[in-house]
């Protein structure tokens, strides 16, 4: 309880001036693609040359370590270097593939609840004077775990696919990260097909209602299922248009690309016929 | 074709469902989170209730809840007892019952009919403002 008080005190006043930028990737709902948007955009942002630290802040469900490949790797987690157990340098996984990323793996034995959020906002505001981007995989729900994720963060990503229920979700997390986040949105799992059939919400009907800055729009693509079987995020494969996706959101969060985000368009037939031969 | 047929009888797409749903069950959603408003709401409401019947205040219940095609207010308002005559600003009382009930008359739901409001309010503006002056003139007596 007494640190659910303290999170309502201003973020920012606690922490000196930091270097790098602390961003939450969150929706609310559960199974948008949080993890999946966080190793991706940390692959994306790590090979665009920007130091990255993704920390995975879904205490008992880890799996941002899955989804990056890293899991043999994990030796320490954050509660390790909450509690002191383990130096932090010691609990920061590296990645072959991104040499500028880095992973702080969640405790997959331990709960939400035994996180100090006090803590874990100085973690964060630790992490910020050594990383240009400190990613966080904020766990679904609204609850402690959520509390924590957002403790540290002043910039937040909304994950939200094109369903009424993540909708509704996503709006409801936008009132709780209050005024002080800038809020930004990335529409998952679109099926352009869909949508043109009227089978689907389209961008426009899911941002008229969440009336967000929009970052990119992220297709329903096997590629994306494929790289996470493998534990390659499908950011590093320059020839997938998701991975390009990410990429140019990556740009966007960067600053470096400033055109409006292209709407993912349904393959044409022979694309089809290409894409099924590969 | 089965598509193209049900669209040719009227049937909204299921985007055209869910963009609708999505729109009620958010206007439903801000309402209940905005309680400020919620509050003032049922301020003004029981100010007005208030001038007709004496209300159980600490006993109200303002709620809204989601219906199939609407988002529907439901205001939960016990009564303890007729006024004898209505506070102004308002229209002209019924005519008043000698005494105060004695026991607290169970709560009304004042969603689908919505009882002393409508019977009294609407249907009489013109005398409404014939009596504004003669009304206000017996606020003080009333107001004990």
């Amino acid at each position: 309880m007494r640190e659910m008080i303290e999170h309502e005190a201003p973020a920012a006043s606690a922490v000196p001036r930091q270097r790098g930028r602390a961003i939450v990737v969150t929706s609310g709902k559960g199974g948008v693609g949080k993890t999946t948007t966080t190793a991706n955009l940390g692959a994306a942002l790590g090979v665009g040359g920007a130091s990255v630290v993704l920390v995975d802040a879904d205490v008992g469900l880890r799996n941002l370590d899955i989804v990056l490949g890293l899991e043999a790797r994990v030796r320490h987690h954050v509660l390790d270097v909450l509690e002191g157990k383990t130096a932090l340098d010691d609990a920061l996984v590296s990645d072959k593939r991104v040499a500028t990323m880095k992973l702080l793996a969640a405790a997959q034995t331990r709960e939400k609840d035994e996180v100090d959020t006090a803590a874990f906002r100085d973690l964060i505001g630790s992490l910020r004077e050594r990383f240009d981007y400190v990613l966080i995989d904020c766990p679904a729900g609204i609850e402690k775990g959520f509390a924590n994720a957002i403790a540290g963060a002043d910039e937040a990503i909304i994950v939200c696919t094109p369903e009424v229920s993540a909708v509704r979700d996503a709006d409801r997390v936008v009132g709780l990260l209050g005024d002080e986040r800038r809020v930004k949105l990335i529409i998952n799992r679109l099926r352009p097909g869909l949508v043109r059939k009227g089978k689907m919400l389209s961008v426009d009907d899911v941002n008229g209602i969440l009336r967000l800055p929009l970052l990119g729009v992220i297709a329903d693509a096997p590629d994306v299922i494929v790289s996470t079987n493998r534990g390659e995020p499908v950011a590093l494969d320059p020839a997938s248009p998701v991975g390009e996706s990410y990429r140019q959101i990556a740009q966007r969060i960067a600053g470096t690309l400033t055109t409006a985000p292209e709407i993912p368009r349904e393959r044409t037939f022979f694309e089809k016929l290409f894409g099924s031969l590969k | 074709m089965f598509e193209f047929i049900q669209r040719f009888f009227g049937k909204p797409s299921s985007s055209a469902t869910a963009k609708e749903r999505l729109r009620l069950v958010l206007l439903s959603d801000h309402l209940s989170l905005a309680p400020d408003v919620v509050e003032a709401l049922k301020h003004d409401l029981l100010e007005v209730i208030s001038r007709y019947v004496d209300v159980d205040e600490q006993n109200c219940d303002v709620t809204f809840e989601q219906r199939e095609k609407e988002v529907a207010m439901l205001a939960n308002i016990p009564i303890l007892g007729m006024r004898s005559r209505p506070i102004p600003p308002s229209p002209p009382p019924p005519p008043a019952p000698p005494s105060r009930e004695p026991e607290p008359a169970p709560a009304i739901e004042l969603e689908p009919a919505a009882k002393p409001v409508a019977k009294n309010g609407a249907p009489r503006p013109a005398r409404r403002k014939r009596r504004k002056a003669q009304l206000s003139a017996s606020t003080a007596s009333q107001a004990t």
